[in-house]
């Protein structure tokens, strides 16, 4: 026998179960702490991809219980659409099963993993099976499952399914117990929040070793669910291309229109004259070499990008910033939503937003908030490219400090949305280096950083006057009391410097010589227009100028102004008399005024 | 009237004119300022009739319209309040002491002594008095005068006549921190070098250098105070006797001998008092380190960096200073007085001083 010989006796083919029991890493649920996390990430995801699909708005429960020290039970139900009971075994008992797989379109969940990984991680930890229960509609009855998966074959293998009775007219419960761990409990609450400032609409509440943590929506608009779109001659890969051409009986022209976006008889036969194809072929007798200068051709002849907004659903600016406002307290925001951009024929848009100050701490690197179609990518921020086009922006051109990634009471939010986000593996942590998404992000946030410096500046100019304001009035009437000390004279009036420095309108009265004399001026910055009254037992006969209006009663005059007083302007009013009157000055806010009448 | 209550007088005028000022500015709505010369390098002219460098026009304005210099008249006000009190209580007091009675002062209190020292000299600069008539003393002792010289101090305890060779230790005469106490009575010297450091100052004394060329020796100690550039002008005018500055071949130290010979930056406005216009500069110089080829260290930054400074000093502004500065930038080499020594104990004495007075045509 030969070495082959033997070796070929160990080799046979390896369940996809059994490799993913092998590497559980690869889906995230490499150590017991990250698997809560994971799991509720997987269910939470399908529920509102599901709940979007059905345009409601989601209400997600979520429940996790001690059962003994280290084994946990974990329950995610929704008020989705629910799903039929012949596919239930299948969503959550096979791996690799999933309507989004073969779509063209925005959706956090895809190759259908997620869910029944959890389910093989439940098994695997406790030997259990999960329960599932779900309804599709009040007509119909609710049903109970309980699931786990054959792993050799992955194929569900039913436990259990009976018809149950249920308060709710549609939806899915899903029920796992496993080992697990929760330390982690501060990153899986972020990630619910996370999650529910990326989906306004959303509100979920979680109880979790009965405490009760609720998150709700923000906006009432359920999210229009994103529609697929054909593939784009440019996003194509080979075996997809010779997958969907073993399905076609079409002419090989009429398939290029039909399956593919933006391709038009002009395209079709672009490309079919490149790669030497006849138009009347029939698509599925395309020989192996044949696909392959087909798919060539593809990417070399000019193709208009995909259509983009159907099949997108960015978050849009408005609801970015209520969904920070509601969880994050700040005291400035702004986001920004790109235009839909096109990377390798897949559609994507990046939104962004930062946030500046409130409750954020004011020492150490900005917080970071990656989301990848509305979903928080909490691990791996390092080895994102997110992170490193954050870390690539001269932040210093902003006003915010820098040590790689900016530093200071910052947050920087950034949501990638395309039908396919480039991962840097199946846990969906990274997202991958990709330029033309960099550059988008770049662009996103150099624009913020504009607003942000805006802010910054306007808030330093505040501070400026405002320390300035105060440390005068602190300041400078303890000068003049020193200085009245020395020269052992009254303390001097500072109202005046006051009026000046604070920029305000000084108004002042005093007799000298049995002069009167009235003093205006105006130490801001804009025009100002008021009326000046002054009253007295003088008649004034020798005033200068004369009042706008007069009126005597019983021997006191009152004298009327109207005055129009540019910044800076000074007005000056005299007469003999003896004064000993009333000033006052109307038509201008109190805290813009200083009237002093030095006669008192 | 004595002396010294017609100084109080006019020291208690003056101050109570600048807060009149101030009171006058407030009354008038005016927000409480002063002008005073800018004192910086950029400032410094020299004056020909009295052969010093003295400030110049340029002018600063400060007005409480920040709350920097809000705080400086403040601070200013608590001081004038306080030398005033101390003129009618007849007391004196350190710039040490101000700086610490002024921690009572609330929000006008100094954050360090370098701030009150400055104020002080403002406060010289805007009365035209010595802070001597303001009642307050530098706590620094004064250096040491070895030669010579015999002079009269008034003391607490009455007067003193003091010889500075024969009535003194090894050590040498004491200058007080006032030397309006002085009055020098006769001496026999052809020559006064002032010495940067204690060990060449005693080098000196002890190889009877000050008997052999007839020289009042005296030590610098650093930056000298106020009272050692004060004797050393007032030996200078009243004797007419040659002053030469010895002292170490650094950047630091050319600007003691420029603070000796030309008046210092921060006192500029009593240069005529303290400066020796006609000192001049023995060495070490950079080309000393050169042609004596003397043990050295190399520049460090900040060493290059004072180097360049002196370079756009108005004060070092001549043909010999630029060469010797471009000299030591090029060698990148400073050295140290005691560095003579690598020649034996006599050399600086017997071979380096002598040459080197006799090329400068003293001796």
């Amino acid at each position: 026998m030969t070495i082959a010989d033997k070796l070929a006796k160990e080799q046979r083919s390896i369940s996809v179960a059994e490799f993913f029991e092998k590497n559980k890493h690869l889906l995230g649920f490499d150590s017991p702490t990250r698997g809560i996390i994971t799991t509720i990430k997987e269910a939470v995801d399908n529920s509102l991809d599901a709940c979007e699909e059905a345009e409601f708005l989601p209400d997600i429960y979520i429940s996790i219980k001690r059962i003994t020290n280290e084994l946990f039970k974990v329950a995610i139900e929704d008020n989705g659409p629910g799903i039929v009971p012949e596919q239930v075994p299948f969503v959550f008992g096979k791996l690799l099963y999933g309507s989004r797989f073969h779509q063209i379109r925005q959706t956090r969940g895809q190759q259908g993993i997620g869910i029944s990984a959890a389910v093989l991680y439940a098994q695997l930890t406790t030997g259990r099976p999960s329960s599932v229960i779900s309804r599709v509609s009040s007509d119909n009855p609710a049903y109970k499952f309980l699931i786990q998966i054959a792993i050799e074959v992955n194929e569900p293998d039913v436990v259990l399914k009976e018809e149950f009775i249920w308060d709710r007219t549609h939806g899915t419960r899903v029920e796992l117990e496993f080992k697990g761990s929760l330390t982690a409990k501060k990153r899986l609450l972020d990630y619910l929040r996370y999650t529910s400032i990326v989906n306004p609409h959303t509100r979920i509440m979680a109880e979790i070793e009965d405490e009760i943590y609720s998150f709700e929506r923000v906006s009432d608009e359920p999210v229009k669910c994103a529609l697929s779109i054909k593939p784009h001659p440019h996003g194509i890969e080979f075996g997809q291309l010779k997958r969907i051409i073993k399905y076609s009986n079409l002419n090989a022209r009429d398939f290029l229109i039909e399956s593919f976006s933006r391709v038009g008889q002009k395209t079709a036969d672009e490309i079919l004259t490149l790669s030497k194809i006849h138009p009347d072929t029939t698509a599925n007798s395309l020989s192996h070499e044949q696909v392959n200068q087909l798919l060539l051709a593809m990417q070399q002849v000019k193709v208009p990008a995909p259509p983009t907004s159907q099949c997108l659903s960015p978050i849009g600016e408005e609801l970015i910033r209520k969904g920070l406002e509601k969880e994050i307290e700040l005291d400035f925001i702004s986001s920004r939503t790109r235009p839909p951009a096109v990377s390798g024929g897949h559609p994507f848009v990046v939104e962004a937003a930062i946030g500046y100050g409130g409750k954020l701490p004011s020492e150490g690197t900005a917080q970071i908030l990656r989301f990848a179609n509305r979903v928080p990518l909490l691990y791996q921020q390092g080895a994102c490219s997110i992170t490193q086009a954050i870390a690539d922006i001269n932040w210093k051109s902003y006003s915010v400090s820098q040590q790689g990634l900016p530093v200071g009471p910052l947050l920087v939010l950034v949501h990638l949305a395309s039908t396919n986000v480039p991962f840097t593996s199946e846990s969906k942590d990274a997202v991958a280096s990709i330029p033309e998404i960099e550059r988008e992000i770049t662009l996103a946030l150099q624009d913020l950083g504009r607003d942000l410096k805006h802010f910054l500046s306007r808030r330093d100019k505040n501070r400026l006057t405002e320390d300035r304001a105060r440390a005068l009035c602190s300041i400078i009437p303890l000068i003049a009391g020193k200085v009245g000390e020395i020269v052992n004279l009254p303390v001097p009036d500072i109202a005046l410097i006051e009026g000046r420095i604070m920029k305000k309108l000084v108004v002042r009265r005093k007799t000298d010589n049995s002069k009167v004399i009235i003093e205006a001026v105006n130490y801001t910055e804009k025009p100002i227009d008021i009326s000046l009254y002054e009253i007295s037992h003088d008649p004034a006969v020798d005033i200068k100028p004369v009042p706008d209006f007069v009126q005597e009663m019983n021997g006191e005059f009152t004298r009327v102004y109207t005055l129009h007083l540019e910044p800076h302007a000074n007005w000056i009013m005299e007469y003999t008399g003896q004064s000993r009157g009333v000033i006052e000055v109307r038509g201008i806010a109190e805290e813009k005024k200083v009237v002093i009448d030095l006669d008192v | 009237m004595s002396k010294k209550k017609e100084l109080d007088q006019v020291a208690e005028k003056k101050l109570f004119a600048i807060a009149k000022m101030w009171y006058d500015q407030m009354i008038n709505g005016d927000v409480p300022s002063i002008t005073l010369p800018t004192r910086t390098k950029q400032n410094i002219e020299f004056n020909s009739s009295l052969e010093v460098w003295k400030y110049g026009g340029k002018e600063s304005l400060r007005a409480a319209v920040t709350e920097k210099s809000a705080l400086h008249l403040l601070r200013m006000a608590y001081v004038i309040g306080f030398v005033k009190q101390q003129i009618r209580e007849d007391r004196t007091s350190t710039l040490r002491e101000l700086y610490y009675i002024s921690e009572g002062w609330k929000k006008a209190k100094f954050s360090a002594q370098d701030e009150s020292n400055f104020l002080i000299e403002d406060l010289e600069i805007l009365t035209d008095v010595q802070r001597e008539g303001f009642h307050l003393r530098p706590e620094e002792d004064g250096a040491t005068i070895f030669g010579p010289l015999q002079l009269k101090e008034i003391t607490r305890r009455g007067e003193r006549i003091i010889h500075c060779r024969d009535d003194v230790g090894e050590a040498g005469y004491q200058i007080p921190t006032n030397t309006e106490t002085l009055e020098f009575q006769s001496h026999d010297a052809k020559l006064i070098i002032a010495i940067e450091t204690g060990g060449m100052y005693a080098r000196l004394i002890e190889n009877g250098f000050d008997e052999e060329h007839s020289a009042i020796l005296v030590h610098l100690k650093g930056q000298p105070a106020r009272s050692t550039r004060r004797v050393l002008n007032r030996l200078s005018e009243q004797y007419n006797l040659p002053v030469t500055v010895f002292t170490d071949g650094d950047p630091w130290s050319y600007r003691i001998f420029a603070s000796v010979a030309y008046g210092a930056i921060k006192s500029a406005h009593i240069s005529e008092l303290l400066a020796t216009p006609k000192a001049k500069f023995i060495g070490v110089s950079p080309s000393d380190i050169r042609d004596y080829n003397l043990p050295s260290d190399s520049l460090n930054e900040k060493d290059v960096a004072a180097l360049k400074s002196i370079l756009t000093d108005p004060r070092f502004e001549t043909d010999y200073w630029r060469k010797e500065i471009k000299l030591q930038l090029a060698l990148n080499l400073k050295t140290e007085q005691q560095a003579f020594a690598v020649r034996g104990l006599d050399f600086v004495t017997k071979e380096y001083l002598p040459r080197r007075l006799s090329d400068m045509g003293i001796i």
